[in-house]
């Protein structure tokens, strides 16, 4: 299932109102993706659906982890502390998909199960539920003990910059 | 003599974006192939094997590479003589809504104070085209896609110019450890230094067009983004943060002349998935690609199984 910036934004005011979402997200993956999607006789095919940058979401995912119940993330580039916290909370945890790499995930997903809130969103930010197979390659990076491998690579590439830069 | 008009320039413009959007520069291309033959570490040889995979599908089924197909920026180098001129930006709007339309791109183009999409990428100032008047009949044309992940760590500096260059080359650093992997790396880093942060941004961007391994004319900046180039692969921060000996594949630098109280510095940074084109047109409509590609779409080359 894929949620960017405003389907969570979404999710969110639609639990806060005391309303239910459209579809049970507990145990799903949730995809940070925004699809080049195209109707081809009526059926959704997607052409290309690489991970967005997943830092975008930090400020609302501990809260969306906690509410629906899901069990992976899949994104790009990581997330901060908060999120960290959450997967741990919920035992849940965050992958890494290659970034750019539309086509290759396009290929992996088989069918288009389910759209939502498209009129209200467009293609890119609308809910989509994707049947997948052998989706990746996905590299775990936070885990459900709260280790986040960004955060220390991170760390050690700060100190490598210092380094370099008294060369340069 | 047949002579060039809007509906011409549409069908050129339509089939750059194509391009431009579904088959990587060769020159991306082969330095991500060298990169992933001779890299050890197995996290960051399996991004670029996912990187290559994807490019190939792209290129085999006619996708986009990326489904962040950018924001367009077209650059113009205009004849004076040229047939059409006015009727140019119209015509590369009406390419990008047919491309859209055709799924080659995403529609990106948000309204930032209504909120709304244009869903066909034109809008207010977009494509962002850059003209430059020259003598001659003929339009050549440079096509880049520039994703926005990768347009977030762009920075300005505007430094004073005694600290001028100790400012770029720590900005340089600075800017791609502060973003890590999120602009996905391996990265082109376009910097420029000029009399304005508008002029540096500006043409900090355009030097991205530049391919890779092309140095500037001038010796002491070709120095220059070498240095930057392997500083820069000494981080090993590597293909999305996951080490290894690849975390730029060029750095490119430009400038203007300056004023004497002005140091202004733009670094643009973009994602390995870097999509360009170039072409030239002639005042008789007939026109061709300058820019190489893994594959191009008159067919005459395909240099991917």
């Amino acid at each position: 299932m894929t949620a960017r910036d405003e389907a969570h934004e979404m999710a969110l005011e639609t639990l806060g109102k005391g309303q239910s979402l459209p579809i049970d997200m507990k145990g799903l993956a949730l995809y940070h993706c925004g699809p080049v999607a195209k109707k081809i006789n009526n059926t959704w095919r997607i052409i290309a659906a690489g991970p967005t940058t997943s830092m975008r979401m930090e400020g609302v995912e501990a809260e969306f982890i906690e509410k629906t119940g899901v069990k992976m993330i899949i994104g790009k580039g990581g997330m901060g502390e908060k999120t960290a916290e959450s997967l741990k909370k919920n035992n849940a945890v965050y992958a890494v998909f290659t970034g750019g790499a539309g086509a290759l995930a396009a290929e992996r997903i088989k069918a288009v199960k389910e759209v939502y809130w498209l009129e209200e969103l467009g293609i890119p930010e609308a809910l989509w539920v994707f049947e997948v197979e052998e989706f990746g390659p996905l590299i775990i990076t936070m885990d459900s003990y709260g280790n986040n491998y960004y955060k220390v690579r991170m760390d050690e590439i700060k100190e490598r910059g210092e380094r370099i830069k008294k060369e340069i | 003599m047949k002579k060039v008009d809007r509906e011409t320039l549409t069908g050129i413009f339509y089939e750059m974006i194509k391009t431009t959007s579904t088959t990587i520069p060769l020159d991306v291309y082969e330095s991500l192939k060298k990169a992933y033959e001779s890299e050890e570490k197995p996290a960051a040889k399996k991004q670029l094997e996912a990187i290559l995979n994807d490019i190939e599908i792209a290129c085999k089924r006619g996708v986009p590479i990326c489904q962040d197909t950018g924001t367009p920026y077209v650059f113009l180098e205009l004849g004076e003589d040229f047939p059409v001129k006015a009727g140019i930006v119209d015509s590369i709007k009406v390419a990008l809504r047919k491309a859209t339309q055709e799924g080659y791109l995403r529609p990106n183009a948000v309204d930032p104070f209504k909120k709304k999409n244009s869903g066909d990428n034109t809008g207010r100032y977009i494509p962002w085209v850059h003209y430059d008047i020259v003598e001659g009949d003929e339009l050549k044309v440079w096509f880049m896609t520039k994703g926005g992940g990768s347009e977030l760590p762009s920075t300005l500096i505007m430094s004073t110019p005694l600290e001028g260059f100790r400012r770029l080359k720590d900005g340089v650093i600075d800017t791609v450890v502060k973003y890590g992997p999120l602009p996905c790396p391996p990265l082109i880093i376009g910097i420029a230094v000029a009399a304005g942060g508008d002029i540096a941004m500006s043409l900090a961007k355009k030097s991205l067009l530049r391919p890779i391994g092309q140095r500037n004319e001038d010796e002491e900046i070709a120095k220059m983004e070498v240095e930057l180039l392997n500083a820069l692969n000494k981080l090993e921060l590597g293909p999305h943060g996951f080490g290894g000996q690849l975390t730029a594949l060029d750095v490119k630098i430009d400038y203007s002349h300056r004023h004497p109280a002005t140091f202004a510095i733009g670094i643009v940074t973009s994602c390995w998935a870097t999509r360009r084109s170039s072409a030239i047109i002639r005042s008789d409509g007939s026109w061709e690609l300058t820019s190489k590609h893994i594959y191009c779409n008159n067919g005459s080359k395909h240099i991917l199984g």
